[in-house]
């Protein structure tokens, strides 16, 4: 098979096509069953070295990177922000080139500013994996997303997939609009007015509803969001509690989906916020295989950007 | 000095003349003028002469922030850019609210600067809008207008009391119109690239509702309130009805919003962040439309520099504005003339006629008695700018690195050469 994926960048999912989104659903697929084995290792990476830079907290997803670097053989590098030169005011720019000068062969970027892993790229000239940018793109995630669905599932194609909650400030969604859309899902995505984005139909050509229920109907594949505290203090919605009563996943509102869809949640979850327990952890709930397969994912990506050999 | 065979814009027409400069002045202006008292001939043969280009809104950073841009290389910079006037806009460090700091950048700009420079001094303190500044005291020291710029007036009593105080000198007050609740930490306009790139918008609301409330202080005041950078489509509209009810508003584009959109910002080039933000084409399309009907009297830069290293930043953090002495003209011309969209003539009034009109200088003409202020274009050539040729001590433009048409070959301010192609 022509590897067409060796040196590009993942910034987000509009720069690659169905086809290629689909080769990395395969991929994945194979790396999923390498990591059930017991020996869960490749030497396929071996003499690259791999950098996490994470300029915003994050817990799961570093993980998920790093076990991914790990089972693939290559040498993984870190650097987080809080404790390093960024405190003492040094700039991104500056920061990346000391790295670089290191000898870093792909970059793994976390950041609050949207467009960051952009420049890295620009700084070095390597390939770079985008782990989140601010509220514009997520896309390892939406990948991972889009596995568990076609895993389960099967095609993407026709699927009617619904996204529920802070849509203006979730680089999950984002990603997922353009790549579920890509593959050709039907795209609903729905939550309060004040948390919507402006031009989401033309951008995404998605459909938009304020209303949980009708956003439900005959639903495939349901999303629930993390909602924010931080989101009242803005004023933009009143009480977590009336949020839940307006938007949350439950046994109540899920009768409105199809009998057997499927429900996914990001993380971290908000119980009793967003999602509550009887759906959280119910026979819909693919949350806890979208965290193994978010390792697989990535595993898959690095090989491809890399060009490892099986 | 005498300017020989160029097609000189005159009375809306280009005819092939003769310009004699004596004293600073133009003095004659006629076919074949021979005088071998002249030591100084230009040969203009193929090339077009219009009247310096006259700038109502440009930063200059200095006093304060001269790694950005000072008096000399801001000068400089408008010189290459046909520029014989330029008005500094007085949010340096300190504040332009005193006339010390008034007198320091006239005599700066008078011993060492390119052109001529023009005061615009501080409504408020500090321009923090809280106290009126010592208005009467700046205009001893030549000042030509009042504003706030980069900065906006939130307290609309504090505003009226500021139009009421204005409204005696007989001084325009140009207005940054953004109410900044709705602005917040807003990088780029409000709509489909904020979605698209997870920036955070600033929606043309936060303009017009400001610009909506100083009309409404305006009216009772017979105040002259000025629009500076306008951008939005119902802000034009909102202009253009408030002046179909006879008041003393007016207002100006830059080339930035006259040329370019929000789809400028895809990549995330910071040299597209500027306030107000590059807005939607509907807006575009309002504001040439508005300079085209007289809502809008004319173009100025909002020359903003700011570092490389200011610029060279997550877009998110980087500074807001757009260096635009040297392109204006050759972006204009590039993209509004040659695209037909306005005309030449049309283009050289609302660069130098109406501006000049605007302040009352005695220039933005070319004709007998008027200040010696020529820019000899070469319409033909390209130019392309780079970060090794612009004059200004910053690189923040999204013409960097690209090639425009319609060269500025020689400027000529009060008589002197200020700007020659030739000479590197």
């Amino acid at each position: 098979m022509q590897n067409n994926f060796i040196g590009r960048n993942l910034f987000d999912l509009d720069d690659y096509t169905a086809e290629e989104i689909l080769i990395i659903l395969e991929a994945t697929k194979a790396m999923k069953e390498i990591n059930k084995r017991d020996y869960k290792k490749l030497p396929t990476l071996k003499g690259k070295t791999v950098c996490t830079l994470f300029f915003e907290n994050s817990t799961r997803t570093l993980m998920s990177f790093e076990l991914a670097v790990d089972r693939l053989s290559a040498d993984l590098v870190r650097f987080s922000a809080n404790v390093s030169s960024l405190a003492k005011g040094e700039s991104l720019q500056d920061t990346v080139y000391t790295i670089d000068a290191m000898g870093i062969d792909l970059y793994i970027i976390r950041h609050s500013y949207p467009g960051s892993p952009q420049l890295v790229h620009k700084y070095t000239g390597k390939p770079v994996l985008n782990a989140g940018d601010g509220s514009h793109a997520h896309p390892t995630q939406a990948l991972l997303d889009m596995f568990s669905i076609w895993e389960r599932v099967g095609s993407l194609k026709g699927l009617k997939v619904t996204y529920v909650g802070d849509i203006a400030h979730s680089r999950v969604v984002r990603s997922n609009l353009i790549g579920m859309k890509k593959m050709g899902a039907e795209i609903t995505v729905c939550g309060p007015k004040t948390l919507m984005p402006g031009h989401l139909e033309e951008v995404y050509g998605c459909k938009v509803e304020y209303d949980l229920k009708t956003a439900l109907k005959d639903a495939d594949v349901v999303m629930g969001l993390r909602m924010q505290l931080e989101r009242q203090s803005e004023g933009l919605f009143p009480s977590l509690e009336e949020y839940s009563k307006l938007f949350t996943l439950s046994k109540e509102t899920m009768k409105y989906a199809k009998k057997d869809a499927i429900v996914l949640h990001p993380g971290p979850m908000n119980r009793g916020v967003e999602i509550l327990p009887e759906i959280a952890d119910s026979d819909h709930s693919v949350i806890l295989e979208q965290v193994t397969n978010g390792v697989a994912v990535r595993m898959a990506l690095l090989f491809l950007m890399l060009g490892g050999k099986m | 000095m005498i300017i020989k065979n160029g097609l000189v814009f005159r009375k809306n027409r280009f005819k092939k003349m003769d310009v004699l400069i004596r004293n600073g002045k133009i003095s004659k202006i006629a076919e074949n003028i021979e005088s071998a008292k002249e030591n100084e001939i230009i040969d203009a043969t193929g090339k077009y002469i219009f009247p310096g280009f006259v700038d109502l809104h440009s930063h200059l950073r200095d006093p304060g922030q001269t790694y950005k841009e000072d008096i000399v290389t801001g000068t400089r910079a408008a010189a290459r850019g046909g520029y014989t006037t330029i008005c500094a806009m007085p949010n340096t460090e300190p504040i332009v609210d005193n006339i010390a700091t008034v007198e320091y950048i006239k005599r700066k700009a008078n011993d060492l600067g390119y052109c001529k420079v023009q005061v615009i001094g501080a409504l408020t303190k500090k321009s923090e809008g809280k106290e009126i500044a010592e208005i009467a005291n700046m205009l001893e020291g030549g000042i030509v207008a009042v504003s706030d710029d980069g900065n906006c007036v939130q307290n609309t009593k504090i505003m009226l009391n500021a139009m009421k105080y204005v409204s005696s000198f007989n001084i325009p007050i140009i207005i940054h119109a953004e109410d900044y609740s709705l602005s917040g930490k807003g990088q780029i306009n409000a709509g489909k690239m904020s979605t698209k790139l997870g920036l955070s918008g600033i929606p043309a609301l936060a303009e017009e509702i400001v610009i909506s409330r100083d009309i409404m202080l305006a009216e009772n005041l017979k105040c002259h309130l000025h629009i500076a950078h306008i951008s939005t489509a119902r802000a034009v509209q909102m202009v253009r009805e408030a002046r179909t009810r006879g008041l003393n508003i007016t207002a100006e584009v830059t080339p930035h919003h006259l040329l370019l959109t929000e789809e400028a910002c895809v990549n995330y080039d910071t040299n597209t962040k500027v306030k107000p933000p590059l807005r939607t084409e509907k807006d575009r399309q309002a504001c040439i439309e508005g300079l085209l009907d007289g809502t809008i009297d004319f173009i100025a830069t909002d020359h903003a520099p700011h570092s490389d290293f200011e610029k060279e930043k997550e877009f998110s953090i980087a500074p807001f504005g757009i260096n635009s002495l040297e392109t204006s003209f050759a972006s204009l011309y590039t993209g509004l003339v040659m695209n037909k969209i306005i005309d030449l003539h049309f283009l050289i009034q609302k660069l130098s006629t109406s501006p000049a009109q605007f302040l009352a200088l005695n220039c933005g003409e070319v004709s007998k008695g008027k200040d010696g202020d020529l820019t000899i274009v070469d319409l033909d050539a390209e130019i392309t700018f780079t970060p090794e040729n612009m004059l200004s001590k910053a690189n923040n433009t999204p013409y960097i690195n690209k090639t425009l048409r319609g060269m500025i070959v020689k400027t000529i301010c009060n008589g002197r050469v200020t700007w020659n192609s030739d000479s590197k």
